[in-house]
């Protein structure tokens, strides 16, 4: 556990760094979420009983975080504190965007999904 | 000294330490999941939302200054990121289905994540909303940890991305099956697929909870899109703004 946990702390460090260092306009701990799926990937075919202890470890870890990932919005959240006054001019467009957005992309997709995947099979 | 006098010192003394801010947001967040699971996963009583109205009344209530409380809450805060590394694992988990219907899942993902995005700015502009306000819109169809990075590096407010985020995941998992059907997608892939492109984990908790196959493919599209939006809304940033 706490070497999983180590892990993605350490994948996290260098997705920062590497964010920063080439100041891309990814946040930092998406640069290392990619690094740590493709460090998955090319280490799958591996059987090292080393690297699948570690993996499990990473794994048991990220079930951990992720199952508690509803409580950690919530200081964030609770900063909708500060921009009371400013939603209130804009909450009714605010509103309006995200039940549109929501609702069209979430058609748009799926039924893109499904168009194309009778397609292959045909 | 009088009893309420030292009570009143006892309170300063814990408003300075993380320990009640801590208590105060793990408590609520308890209470908020009891009466979530008690009510069988009502979308509009979602445990987030639920949790930050507890949070936030006895701040004004009790008058006390968001960054006092954030002080202490931002130990919880920190592990934002890590959880968002943590989402490689599921992605990785689903890698086989992922192969397996690379095309279409990739096609899906760019259109839909680029659609979700501009939908967003084209109504934000439509609405005459200011810049900022339009940036913290933009990346709210993924899930809040990255939604909100990429509004900080946009210049969004990420406090006002991660409520909007939420909302967006509390309209898709209680609007999403009735669009669907109403759009007659039989599909269990493809229904999963939409919810969680478009509701990230809230959505794709709610699909989970009625159908296997609907859950998993809404588990990759929220992870992948997590992965794509951040690509893309710099680069439509830089091209509109």
């Amino acid at each position: 556990m706490l070497k999983g946990i180590f892990i993605i702390f350490f994948f996290q460090l260098i997705g920062e760094v590497v964010q920063q260092y080439f100041v891309l306009l990814i946040p930092g701990p998406v640069v290392g979420l990619i690094l740590l799926l493709m460090t998955l990937i090319c280490t799958q075919g591996l059987t090292s009983p080393a690297i699948g202890t570690l993996t499990k470890s990473i794994f048991q870890s990220a079930d951990g975080i992720l199952r508690y990932l509803s409580l950690l919005f919530i200081p964030i959240g609770v900063g909708v504190i500060m921009h009371l006054q400013y939603l209130e001019n804009n909450i009714l467009s605010v509103m309006a965007i995200i039940l549109i957005g929501t609702v069209t992309s979430l058609g748009l997709t799926a039924v893109l999904f499904e168009r194309l995947t009778k397609n292959n099979d045909d | 000294m009088t009893d309420s006098s030292r009570l009143y010192e006892i309170w300063v003394y814990l408003q300075a330490e993380p320990l009640f801010w801590l208590t105060l947001t793990i408590g609520a967040y308890l209470c908020a999941d009891f009466l979530y699971q008690k009510t069988n996963l009502f979308p509009l009583l979602n445990p987030v939302a639920m949790s930050i109205l507890i949070v936030s009344g006895c701040l004004l209530i009790f008058d006390i200054e968001y960054e006092r409380y954030f002080s202490g809450a931002k130990f919880i805060h920190f592990l934002l990121g890590p959880a968002t590394v943590a989402l490689a694992v599921p992605i990785y988990q689903n890698w086989r289905i992922i192969r397996s219907e690379s095309m279409v899942i990739l096609t899906v993902i760019i259109l839909g994540s680029v659609f979700a995005v501009l939908i967003s700015y084209g109504l934000g502009r439509l609405f005459g909303l200011d810049s900022m306000t339009i940036a913290s819109l933009m990346p709210r169809s993924v899930t809040a940890p990255i939604a909100m990075g990429i509004s900080e590096l946009i210049g969004g407010i990420p406090s006002l991305t991660a409520i909007i985020t939420i909302i967006t995941g509390i309209i898709g998992a209680s609007l999403g099956t009735f669009t669907l059907d109403i759009l007659r997608v039989k599909n269990m892939a493809a229904r999963g697929f939409g919810i969680g492109l478009a509701s990230h984990g809230i959505g794709t908790a709610r699909a989970m909870s009625r159908d296997q196959t609907a859950g998993v493919f809404a588990a990759v599209a929220m992870g992948l899109s997590g992965i794509v939006t951040s690509l893309i809304v710099p680069l439509i940033f830089q091209l509109l703004f």
